[in-house]
């Protein structure tokens, strides 16, 4: 079973009744597994911190709830969570947090540990799927017999590896709402109370964590040792069998007799763990002198077993077979018949812009061929910063914002009330592809469908920016590029906040059909201007003249419409 | 059997890789082997180069396989095949499609799409080339080419077919079982010369 399916599994044997979240790789299947069981409530919410906000509600209500979100996510969850921490829950509640070493599918590579541990809020951290089901399940207890939310902190390689679990049934678990101002309203006078209470929690949850069964001593055959957590547990184990292993289950807070207890056994401990030094900081603060950590442990990227056997024995694993070229890269790109494509290639040729970007399958413009992006930083981001550029240029400087439809709805849409507030001059490109398209096709509020698919209402975006006092409101398709070419141009140059809506879905999308007339090229007619590769579509590659893998090709015709020949033509069914 | 095996299934985003993993782990689990596979989701797999990883053995830990630890390569992409040959065992086999996918940076001229079977002859790799292109016209849909290259692995790997087949009932939609049925017959089929 998947890591994450394995939390969603733990979530339903535990009674969970509310489950909430905002896709982000590596998160996302968790709660596209809950919406599975019939028995849990679950949405997705238009960004992380409406949906913490969402889950604090139903457990503060006296029911388990779950909100599951991606590192990042975290940071815009952060608000309500320091919060939290003080108020405490009733029903038990599990912040399922996914860190991305080596940033298969991210913007950064923070190390969520920090963060709770700002908050004053224990973490769990799962080594594999059945340690998700068991941890989902102990977090709960925790939460609830502690009074304090819980974050399961979760990486890539626990998230999407799939391993053995056993399944139990689901138990039902309640508790009964008490109105509480001194617990629940958050004014001065109660949160200087309620933080004595967080401190003394801290306190009591440090003595459960040196009598928990989460943290464990594996004894070994060997004067190695190691103190690790997580997935490098996994790393450590394949690559010293015979080694002792403190393994931590709990990584917040640590149990400090435990592991000075252990480490005065051994002559030198190794301590294992991915990203910051945050295991290693805590025990070295503890005055303990013979842990050896970033010293020979990188603090980029993900390890792996041979990783860790280099940085001990310092030697490398020598491959068998080694190629004497440098391969050509392969990065990610626009799919066949993506909307997108039509968008950046009209950026693309439009001279003397600022193209400020966001989060998506879109940000792949700023790659080859099209080189159609200045910047990505965040969600929402595209928007706020497309407005400093233009003020920062007195006026001079020509921005433009591209963001999609569901990073729109997180957190671009307040970025849009300040530009028109405060006068800007900016284009702002919504790329509605109806659908959250990075992360696998989750519906948000402007599709008009819930997580489960059914139909709710659906979020107007035309009528949203103009209700906002957006001076130009028109929704164009990205198909139609010559046309579009002109239209953008002229907009660029007129003053206030301009959006256009480029409406096309996501072609790899189920719901939406296309009638398909696949392209070829006639070689009679084509001159091998190359054109048509400008457009960086995989499906188009050069032979002698270009040519149409018809496997790949998914109709979109962009290619027939810039051609300048008229070599490019609908296949005969 | 073998006390351990590592499969690699490599290839470009979308071509199929994490069905093909779940079928073969699904296979290994059930002639009884601990499993674990790790796969890839997200930006890397909107046409970027994806690997996905099959681990089997009494106990497993890590989820990923390192260089010169494979068992099996299946590519189904050359370049692909390429990119991940050092993962290899010496003694290990390469499954490759005969199947070219030419990345961006070879459709702008920064690089060059390399001879990969000569290179995959001159490195000494035992390896099985399968004509996919023309497997997927005969057969009339070019989404199985993962399932074909199930049916050739079964035959190199040595567990009984049944398995096979069970697996990619439990793991492929129902209005898909056939053809991916007819597919993996496919690949049993294919004149392997010595096995």
């Amino acid at each position: 079973m998947l890591g994450n399916q394995a939390v969603a599994r733990g979530c339903y044997e535990a009674g969970v009744k509310v489950a909430t979240a905002y896709p982000g790789t590596p998160s996302t299947e968790i709660t596209e597994y809950i919406s599975q069981y019939s028995e849990i409530y679950c949405e997705w919410a238009p960004n992380e911190k409406v949906a913490l906000e969402v889950a604090i509600g139903a457990a503060i209500y006296g029911k388990r709830a779950i909100c599951s979100m991606k590192h990042v996510g975290l940071n815009v969850a952060a608000d309500p969570l320091f919060t939290v921490s003080y108020t405490g829950v009733n029903g038990g509640l599990l912040i399922a947090v996914a860190d991305d070493p080596g940033m298969h599918s991210s913007q950064n590579e923070q190390d969520t540990r920090n963060i709770a541990k700002a908050a004053k809020v224990p973490v769990l951290e799962p080594a594999d799927s059945q340690e998700c089901i068991d941890f989902v399940k102990k977090g709960f207890e925790i939460s609830e017999k502690y009074d304090t939310p819980v974050i399961l902190r979760l990486t890539t390689r626990v998230s999407h590896s799939q391993s053995v679990v056993e399944e139990s049934s689901r138990e039902e678990i309640a508790y009964e709402y008490k109105k509480d101002i001194k617990k629940y309203v958050m004014m001065p006078a109660m949160a200087r109370k309620r933080h004595e209470i967080v401190e003394k929690r801290l306190n009591d949850l440090k003595e459960f964590a040196e009598k928990t069964e989460l943290n464990r001593i594996e004894k070994g055959e060997s004067d190695l040792a190691f103190i690790t957590a997580g997935i490098a547990y996994q790393y450590v184990k394949e690559a010293y069998p015979d080694a002792w292993v403190l393994k931590l289950g709990m990584v917040y807070p640590l149990p400090e007799r435990l592991i000075k207890d252990f480490c005065s056994k051994f002559e030198k401990v190794y301590i294992v763990e991915e990203l910051d030094p945050f295991l290693e900081e805590n025990i070295k603060a503890m005055g303990i002198r013979n842990a050896v950590g970033k010293e020979i442990f990188k603090m980029t990227g993900e390890y792996s077993p041979s990783f860790i056997r280099s940085a001990v024995e310092k030697m490398q694993v020598e491959p068998h077979y080694r190629l004497n070229e440098e391969l050509a890269p392969r990065l990610p790109i626009l799919c066949p018949g993506c909307p997108h494509r039509g968008i950046f290639y009209v950026l693309s040729k439009i001279k003397d812009i600022i193209i400020t970007g966001d989060i998506g399958c879109y940000t792949l413009g700023a790659l080859s061929p099209f080189n159609a992006m200045d910047t990505c930083i965040c969600m929402g981001a595209s928007v706020g910063m497309a407005h400093g550029i233009s003020k920062a240029s007195d006026k001079k400087a020509k921005a433009v914002a591209v963001i999609g439809d569901s990073t729109f709805v997180h957190s671009g849409i307040t970025g849009l009330i300040d530009a028109v507030y405060n006068k800007s001059d900016i284009l702002l490109l919504i790329l509605d592809n109806s659908t959250t398209g990075m992360t696998g096709h989750q519906d948000h509020p402007a599709t008009g469908y819930t997580i489960r698919g059914e139909e709710t209402f659906k979020l107007d975006l035309v009528s949203l920016c103009k209700t906002v006092g957006c001076s130009v409101v028109e929704e164009i398709n990205p198909y139609n590029i010559n046309e579009n070419i002109k239209k953008i141009s002229t907009l660029i140059d007129m003053p206030g906040v301009k959006v256009l809506i480029v409406k096309a879905p996501c072609r790899l999308h189920r719901r939406y059909k296309y009638v398909l007339s696949k392209r070829y090229i006639d070689k009679n007619k084509c001159k091998n201007c190359k054109l048509c590769l400008s457009l960086g579509c995989p499906a188009i590659s050069l032979k002698d003249v270009p040519t149409i893998d018809q496997n790949l090709c998914l109709a979109c015709g962009m290619c027939e419409s810039i051609c300048r020949f008229g070599a490019i033509n609908s296949v005969k069914e | 059997m073998k006390e351990n095996l590592n499969i690699l299934i490599v290839g470009v985003g979308g071509q199929g890789n994490i069905l093909l993993s779940k079928i073969i782990g699904e296979v290994f689990l059930n002639v009884g082997y601990d499993v674990k596979i790790s796969e890839v989701h997200g930006m890397a797999q909107r046409g970027g180069s994806v690997v996905t990883y099959v681990k089997a053995g009494t106990k497993v830990f890590s989820p990923l396989i390192d260089k010169a630890e494979a068992d099996y390569i299946i590519a189904f992409e050359k370049l692909e095949a390429l990119r991940w040959i050092e993962y290899l065992k010496k003694e290990g086999i390469l499954i490759y499609s005969d199947y070219e996918i030419p990345p961006m940076t070879v459709i702008t001229g920064a690089y060059k799409y390399p001879d990969v079977d000569k290179i995959v002859k001159e490195l000494g790799v035992k390896f099985y080339k399968i004509d996919i292109p023309s497997l997927l016209t005969k057969i009339g849909n070019s989404r199985v080419q993962n399932t074909i290259m199930l049916g050739v692995f079964s035959r190199l790997i040595g567990i009984e077919e049944s398995f096979f087949k069970k697996a990619i009932e439990n793991n492929v939609k129902p209005e898909f079982v056939e053809i991916n049925l007819k597919a993996f017959a496919m690949g049993r089929n294919v004149d392997l010369g010595e096995v």
